[in-house]
């Protein structure tokens, strides 16, 4: 199987870690990806806080870049930029004036008919019975909470990925690769304060502490997360979060690829587990 | 979607695409709301201010840029009202009308910062973004705010060594972009159209 892949901006910053994790497993998995020519960055919350235009216009010209060198499928591991990706070229499918004027905008012919896959969808796409059947290490003794954040099932009309207030694909992913995935938990879908990290760090610390508290509270052993930001401000700030409300969370944050790329036998440092800031204990 | 004649509702539901009027005031977007405590107005109060008119006075709420993007409100709303988008549409209108909430002028400079790099590079960098938006957000602060301005500076400092020593800040990222300036040719049109 062949993607055009997006790798955004922060798997090429400070997430190099989710960037490693992702390719070491598919490369595993026999999934080719290929970096689209010259991409630029989607924009994310500064386009559209601030200019709605240049926020339709940067994933157009990603789209424009996909149709151009002919890839049908474009795998893009940060949801902020599925999300964006996803929602312009639904925007250009509905409206031809739209297509006609971003077409003028990027310099290239774009029509939005790119399909954008996450994460959990590529796995998905394997097959669940082809990634058991691959396994070669049972993920026993984990009891993650999996959290999915805003973006990758919101805006449902766009995404269609999932129950929008109470998903499970991730668990039933991680349950047949033979974790203990805490179901019942109120903050799945709750914000961490995403973009904000570096710009109003106290709201941030606020919401990402509820959703570490919840989860502990439930019985989890451990954090699960498709997204760099969500990363970023679960397993980064959690020594800070930790400190503010005088309360030990202790819980190892793991990208969605790190547990499956142990379950096929990959090992902790090349899926770079040991970069992550709350130590896990693998 | 033009369900009205005021200039300035009528500016909102075009950069939002949405229709303020469907609103029937239900409550549901503000009870979700992840940010809704810490607010001065509720998501449903803005777009019931919206709906008067009274946008500008809207665009001065602190709670436009406490929103924090997550969508939740436009989710839930049994009307379909875009609340995020009209959000969006208010932070956009209090920076041309320059009545942006003063305690979050430093969020408005992060975002532009963020911008700015994007403008030259078509890519954005942490490092360089870091220096940039805490530069632009000292000044920003010293000009409304000055007593909160050197902690805010010094904050995130201890995250960046911290973070270079994880691996986490990589100096060389990927490859630079080829056609730059296609990027800054995007930019200026997207910035006429507003203007115009
Ligand atoms: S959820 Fe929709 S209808 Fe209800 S108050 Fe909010 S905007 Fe209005
Ligand atoms: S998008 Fe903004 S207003 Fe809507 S629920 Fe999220 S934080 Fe609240």
């Amino acid at each position: 199987m062949k993607y055009g892949y997006y790798p955004g901006c922060a798997l090429h910053g400070s997430s190099y870690d989710y960037e490693r994790s992702v390719r070491a497993c598919m490369e595993k998995l026999g999934v080719e990806l290929a970096e689209l020519d010259d991409w630029i960055c989607c924009g994310a919350t500064a386009a559209h806080s601030i200019n709605r235009k240049l926020a339709t216009a940067l994933p157009a010209r990603t789209l424009a870049i996909a149709e151009r060198d002919g890839f049908e499928q474009v795998f893009a591991p940060c949801p902020m930029c599925s999300m964006e990706l996803i929602k312009v070229g639904n925007m250009l499918k509905d409206s031809e004036s739209l297509r006609t004027e971003m077409s003028e905008i990027v310099e290239d012919t774009v029509s939005g008919k790119t399909e954008v896959v996450n994460l959990v969808q590529i796995f998905q796409g394997c097959g669940i019975d082809e990634l058991t059947a691959r396994a070669v290490r049972k993920l026993d003794g984990f009891k993650p909470a999996c959290y999915y954040g805003c973006l990758l099932t919101r805006p449902p009309k766009d995404l269609k990925f999932d129950d929008c207030e109470n998903p499970g694909s991730m668990e039933d992913l991680l349950a047949a690769l033979g974790a203990e995935p805490v179901r019942a938990w109120n903050y799945k879908t709750e914000c961490c304060g995403a973009g904000l990290t570096l710009a109003d760090g106290d709201s941030v610390e606020d919401l990402s502490y509820k959703i570490l508290s919840n989860a502990k509270k439930h019985g989890a052993d451990c954090m699960v997360v498709a997204c760099p930001m969500c990363h970023v401000n679960l397993d980064m700030k959690q020594s800070a979060i930790e400190k503010r409300f005088k309360e030990k969370l202790d819980l190892p944050v793991y990208y969605l690829s790190d547990l499956v790329g142990l379950a096929l036998g990959i090992d902790a440092k090349t899926l770079c587990i040991d970069k992550h800031f709350v130590k896990c204990g693998v | 979607m033009k369900t009205t004649t005021d200039p300035d509702i009528a500016l909102v539901e075009e950069i939002a695409h949405t229709s303020v009027a469907d609103c029937y005031q239900c409550g549901k977007c503000s009870a979700g709301c992840p940010q809704g405590q810490k607010m001065d107005r509720l998501p449903s109060t803005l777009i019931r201010m919206v709906q008067y008119g009274d946008v500008v006075e809207a665009s001065r709420s602190a709670a436009v840029w406490q929103c924090v993007s997550c969508l939740t409100c436009s989710a839930r709303c049994p009307k379909s009202v875009d609340i995020a988008g009209v959000l969006d549409a208010l932070k956009q209108i209090s920076i041309r009308r320059k009545t942006v909430h003063a305690n979050y002028q430093r969020t408005v400079a992060f975002q532009k910062a963020f911008l700015e790099i994007l403008r030259r590079n078509g890519r954005t960098n942490e490092l360089e973004m870091v220096v940039l938006y805490k530069t632009l957000g000292f000044f920003g602060d010293v000009s409304t705010n000055p007593l909160r301005s050197i902690p805010s500076a010094l904050k995130d400092a201890h995250l960046g060594p911290a973070m270079l020593l994880k691996g986490k800040l990589h100096v060389k990222l990927g490859g630079p972009l080829k056609d730059k300036a296609l990027v800054r040719r995007i930019f200026k049109k997207c910035e006429k159209k507003v203007e115009s």
